[in-house]
């Protein structure tokens, strides 16, 4: 689904994304780990194409995505859903939902999605015609991943999705992505810095590091193993 | 009594001209927070524009249209090839959009001089409250109401309005955002050019908008920049406060009014009557 | 006149180096005797400037002169203290008819004290438009300022007798030493007159902007919210802004009467206010020498411009309106390619120098 090859991404002289080579299949679920500043945000936004790559390539389905911008690569879907959730406040709940889908035009289908996305997270479904600034953090998450949603991508990046959220919804988040993996072969790149729930539902996880990817191993052997967990995890 | 009736009724016409022209700006500061001092230079050239046609043709309402096209030609062009490498400078794109001003005036001047050329009304402005004067409030009201319309209720509106208040998100659903903003001012600056068209008459010279385009950002400002519902408001009761200053108190105080008004109306809400401003998490 | 940002100062020699020539030069004399004393060369270098050319060139010497002061007024406004006012000429104005209204009904003062009281006023105006203003930002704060420069002159009309109306008010200054009369031409005692005054108050403006008041000016244009976490007042600091820029467009409209013998409505049109700015930002924002480039390209370029449609003989339309297409062109051009306007041109023209310089001195002093 996705490869990725020596990937650098740089900040003036900072190089936040250094070399980095990943490959993900399809219908995986990988978490990305690491401490502040590690890189992570600033890979899913390069993947994304919020941010132009320095050099390196990223492939996607066997297409070259590495400098096509965040709003075509929604169109070959991709979609992220940002740290922070990158909804727009001004806008309500509905429009913000409405958005994620506009750019493929089939109006029932829209509908369709809508329900959907409404079934998966019923708070939205009863604030729908709210300003989205009028909602909660665990709210606005949902919402932000609800929109992301509407477009039907086939890999979900997410980042920090638990980012001060109370445990209950972090918990029913990560329960959705597993649950749409299981129905829909969706592949999810998720990056946190929580790193048991991330890799409570991961097939995988890599640990990022000034930028460069420096440990990658499935999920279990990074939560069992204690000598990995206490260096590369923290806990 | 029938004076206060007739300053009322002069005051929605004129108003109403503040607004659309109003309108125009704020439709412009939302997409892409600048303030286009040229607005009212493409609102002139378009009417000259329409000038030519109809000294030409001597159809009013094909000269009319061209205008109105003519108008959202020259705001695209403008965003997409002047505006757009300087959006991030506030002070840049200010000096910017008044090059352009006084650039499109002196073109202005030297392709039709500066001599007032005679410019026909719409409809039949003789009377208190004439034909034309009823013409003008129900074409900004339409254009008002059209353009609330589309922000609100389309697709379009949505890509425009997400594209305005989140750059980024909006393209990470999709949108395209450069199409969007230019889009934007297109239909700013054919708004703008209505304005234009429905305020030169009777004379047409390079400068005959200056006044009405104070006014116009006044009425934006009084409104609140980022509100298109609050800056139509804000141009009709402009339009109408000034029209009493100037019957009741005189019409050199006209511009002292609209000053005090502004002072006053700033002094209680920075950010206008409808505004809501920036805020900034520290 | 070194007025100097903070990019442009001299870098400190690093430590264990002996100190560089220049750097021993800049630790003699206080700084506001330097300014006065670089103050008397420029006022010597105009004086011979205005006896080797003609009476006409003198006035627009002496024009260069006043616009100085009040585009380096705008320049502490808008540039250090990132307060976009398009509505400084409307201070010019005051200053002005200060001048013109004590001229012909307190004929007793001696010259300087109406030129101080045109400040004066200038300061007071500013003081009250500042208040009015310390709320509003951005383009709030630029539409009020824009209403200011509409809204003022149109005192005059309401009231005609004081005022003059639309026709202004003329009157005649007799300053010039009797001993001068015929040995000097007025526009050259003129000249002098005014450009003794401007480099007199650019020495103040030159120490205050890089004073304390010169820091919290930057301080709040860069971070407001920041600024007052680190105890600056900034109602207080914008407020003073202003009053010193209106003081300074004060003081260059009173000049402008002392020259022209007239003080009247159509020489403060909006347009002014945004010329004023247009030429701030293409002399260069950041540093006072920006108002210097500003006022010289505000007066000659215009009078280039005319002097080149005369020469060309185009057609009466196009010639009257060339100059200003030519303006409002280069200032969307210089914008567009140097965002620092003919300052920051030099600026970077003076760093490449000041590094090759000093890389080459590296070498040569064999300095690792």
């Amino acid at each position: 689904m996705l490869e990725i090859e020596e990937l650098t991404t740089t900040y003036g002289p900072v190089r936040a994304v250094d070399r980095v080579s990943i490959s993900v299949e399809p219908g995986a679920i990988t978490a990305v780990l690491g401490a502040n500043g590690a890189g992570k945000s600033t890979l899913l936004r390069t993947i994304s194409g919020l941010v132009r790559a320095r050099s390196g390539r990223i492939m996607m389905s066997g297409t070259d995505i590495t400098r096509m911008p965040a709003e075509l690569t929604v169109r070959r879907g991709l979609a992220l859903v940002p740290e922070g959730g990158g909804v727009i406040t001004e806008l309500t709940v509905a429009e913000n939902l409405r958005l994620g889908a506009l750019w493929r035009g089939d109006r029932a289908d829209r509908a369709r999605a809508l329900r959907e996305v409404c079934e998966l997270f019923p708070p939205l479904a009863s604030r729908l015609a709210r300003p989205a600034s009028t909602l909660s953090g665990g709210e606005r998450q949902m919402l932000a991943i609800g929109r992301a949603l509407m477009s039907r991508p086939r890999l979900l990046l997410l980042d920090e999705p638990s980012l001060g959220l109370a445990p209950m919804i972090t918990a029913r988040i990560m329960q959705v992505l597993r649950d749409l993996r299981a129905s829909t072969g969706l592949t999810v790149l998720l990056v946190e810095q929580n790193a048991r729930s991330a890799l409570s539902i991961a097939d995988t996880g890599m640990v990022l590091a000034l930028g460069q990817v420096v440990m990658a191993a499935p999920a279990g052997t990074l939560l069992t193993d204690e000598t990995l967990r206490h260096a590369y995890l923290g806990f | 009594m029938d004076q206060f009736l007739n300053l009322t009724l002069n005051g929605v016409a004129s108003g109403a001209v503040y607004s659309a022209l109003g309108l125009s700006l704020v439709i412009i500061y939302r997409a892409t927070r600048v303030v286009n001092f040229a607005q009212p230079a493409f609102a002139l050239i378009s009417a000259y524009l329409a000038y030519s046609i109809n000294q030409a043709t001597g159809g009013y309402w094909l000269g009319f249209a061209a205008a109105l096209v003519a108008g959202a030609v020259l705001g695209m062009l403008t965003e997409r090839l002047l505006v757009r490498p300087v959006r991030h400078n506030e002070l840049g794109a200010i000096i910017v959009t008044l090059g352009l001003l006084i650039v499109l005036q002196a073109v202005a001047g030297m392709v039709w001089s500066n001599e007032p050329h005679s410019f026909p009304y719409a409809f039949d402005f003789r009377g208190d409250f004439s034909p034309n004067s009823v013409f003008v409030v129900a074409a900004v009201a339409v254009t008002a109401i059209g353009v609330l319309v589309l922000f609100k209720a389309t697709p379009l509106g949505l890509r425009m309005r997400a594209a305005a208040f989140n750059a980024d998100s909006a393209r990470m659903s999709g949108v395209r955002v450069g199409l969007m903003l230019t889009v934007g001012w297109g239909l700013a600056s054919a708004v703008g050019s209505l304005a234009g068209m429905l305020a030169v008459p009777p004379f047409i010279f390079p400068n005959v908008l200056d006044g009405v385009f104070v006014y116009a950002l006044t009425a934006a400002v009084i409104g609140g920049l980022d509100n298109p519902l609050g800056t139509i408001i804000g141009g009709f009761l402009l339009g109408v406060g000034l029209s009493y200053v100037s019957g009741y108190l005189g019409p050199e105080l006209v511009t002292l009014a609209s000053l005090a008004i502004l002072v006053i109306v700033l002094a209680v809400r920075p950010n206008g009557l409808f505004g809501r401003g920036l805020a900034r998490s520290v | 006149m070194s007025a100097e940002t903070s990019e442009t100062t001299a870098p400190a020699p690093p430590a264990g180096r002996p100190p560089t020539r220049s750097a021993i030069r800049r630790r003699g004399l206080p700084p506001v005797l330097r300014h006065l004393g670089w103050a008397l060369v420029a006022f010597l270098a105009v004086v011979g400037l205005t006896l080797l050319t003609d009476p006409f060139t003198n006035l627009r010497i002496a024009t260069i002169g006043y616009y100085l002061i009040a585009i380096a007024g705008l320049a502490l406004l808008t540039g250090f203290n990132g307060q976009v006012s398009l509505g400084h000429g409307a201070f010019m104005f005051i200053g002005a008819y200060t001048v013109a209204l004590l001229v012909l009904h307190v004929p007793g003062l001696p010259f300087w004290v109406d030129l101080l009281l045109a400040t004066v006023a200038g300061a007071v105006a500013g003081l009250l438009a500042g208040a009015a203003a310390a709320r509003l930002h951005g383009p709030y704060l630029a539409g009020a300022t824009l209403a200011l420069a509409v809204g003022l002159p149109a005192v005059t009309q309401r009231f005609p007798d004081l005022l003059g109306g639309s026709n202004g008010l003329s009157f005649t200054v007799h300053s010039e030493p009797a001993a001068l009369i015929g040995v000097v031409p007025t526009t050259r005692w003129q000249a002098w007159v005014i450009w003794a005054t401007v480099l007199l108050a650019m020495v103040i403006l030159v120490n205050l902007s890089r004073g304390r008041l010169g820091r919290s000016l930057r301080a709040v244009r860069d971070d407001e919210v920041a600024a007052s976490l680190a105890g600056i007042h900034v109602g207080r600091t914008k407020i003073l802004a202003f009053i010193v820029s209106s003081a300074c467009a004060g003081l260059a409209g009173g000049l402008q009467a002392f020259l022209l013998g007239t003080a009247a409505p159509g020489s403060f049109t909006v347009a002014l206010s945004l010329s004023l700015l247009a030429a701030l930002v293409l002399g260069g924002l950041g540093s006072l020498w920006g108002a210097f480039w500003a006022a010289i390209a505000f007066v000659y370029f215009q009078a280039w411009a005319e002097d080149a449609a005369d020469a060309v003989n185009l057609p009466v339309n196009v010639a009257n309106n060339l100059p200003l297409a030519l303006y409002g062109t280069v200032l969307i051009v210089v914008i567009l390619v140097f965002p620092g306007g003919i300052h920051g041109v030099f600026s970077r023209l003076r760093a490449a120098v000041r590094s090759s310089r000093s890389s080459s001195s590296d070498r040569s002093e064999g300095v690792s």
